[in-house]
């Protein structure tokens, strides 16, 4: 057998360093939604009823769902149950595909209405309602693009677990994936209230 | 390494987890429609972060890391903290 040199932990820590980037990232923009809002505190009110409530409530509980799967997955590995934690990645895959699907359906609504970044109809509606919705397709966008990101990270762990490279001694790579999908399910737990519920 | 890896946490604790997740975004989709000023969105933020605080330390197993880990999350909440104060001590003071 050959030596082969293995730091589970120092992996680990790894993820989590990367994964304070990615809070300063998003904090960075949640800094200008804060600093707009103290600015035109009336205007992102308005704004923000234009955005579908339910919509927002629908994939915030997708979401959450999701995080559980994948948490679940996790334990499921460390007991070594791999059929048990390929349906909970296919679950959690299957999820982040559904909230994908559901921002399609909420934008396509709203660049219906004609509102989107550089629009005639956002113009009119002032500097407050454009900025909320410069941010938001930004913030979002950014947030979409990590559900994209994790999702994809989640299929080739589920491939390579079914391949026996991922098992129940050797699990990092599920461990770090899922630390991934729960880092994006935190950046939604705070971009839902200040987007869709100001009143 | 195997002092290094983490006992399995039950299925039992996730799932309650989760309930409580959900509950708590209830609570905040609830409070959001009352009109109470300045304080809806302290209450939104308030709520965010104890479910943030649930994510963290149960689903991403922050609770059974060792010391590093969490002296790791509190130097980036500091820099966060410092990012966020330096900025609106500039914008509210202009």
């Amino acid at each position: 057998m050959s030596i082969e040199h293995r730091d589970d932990t120092g992996a680990r820590f790894g993820m989590w360093l990367f994964l304070y980037t990615e809070v300063i990232l998003f904090s960075g923009l949640f800094i200008l939604y804060a600093m707009a809002l103290s600015k035109f505190p009336q205007q992102f009110a308005e704004a923000s009823h234009k955005l579908n409530i339910y919509f927002g409530s629908i994939n915030t509980i997708v979401l959450l769902t999701s995080s559980l799967t994948i948490a679940l997955a996790v334990t499921a590995i460390q007991r070594g149950r791999i059929r048990q934690t390929l349906i909970l990645c296919g679950v959690t895959v299957a999820l982040a595909l559904l909230f994908l699907v559901n921002k399609y359906f909420e934008w396509s609504e709203e660049i219906g209405h004609g509102i989107y970044p550089g629009s005639e109809h956002l113009a009119e509606m002032g500097p407050g309602v454009t900025n909320f919705f410069n941010l938001y397709y930004f913030t979002a966008g950014l947030h979409g693009l990590h559900v994209f990101i994790g999702a994809t990270l989640i299929s080739i762990v589920a491939v390579l677990t079914a391949k026996g490279k991922v098992t129940s001694d050797r699990y990092t790579l599920l461990e770090n994936s899922a630390l991934y999908w729960h880092l994006v399910d935190l950046v939604w737990i705070f971009l839902f209230p200040l987007y869709y519920l100001i009143l | 390494m195997s002092e290094h890896t983490h006992e399995p946490v039950p299925y039992r604790t996730f799932i309650l987890i989760w309930v409580a997740l959900l509950i708590l975004t209830g609570i905040t989709i609830a409070v959001s429609r009352v009109h109470l000023g300045a304080l809806n969105i302290w209450i939104a933020l308030g709520v965010a972060s104890i479910k943030s605080s649930l994510v963290i330390f149960v689903f991403m197993h922050l609770r059974q890391e060792s010391k590093l880990f969490k002296i790791g999350l509190l130097v980036m909440l500091s820099i966060l903290a410092i990012f966020i104060g330096f900025t609106f001590f500039d914008v509210l003071y202009r």
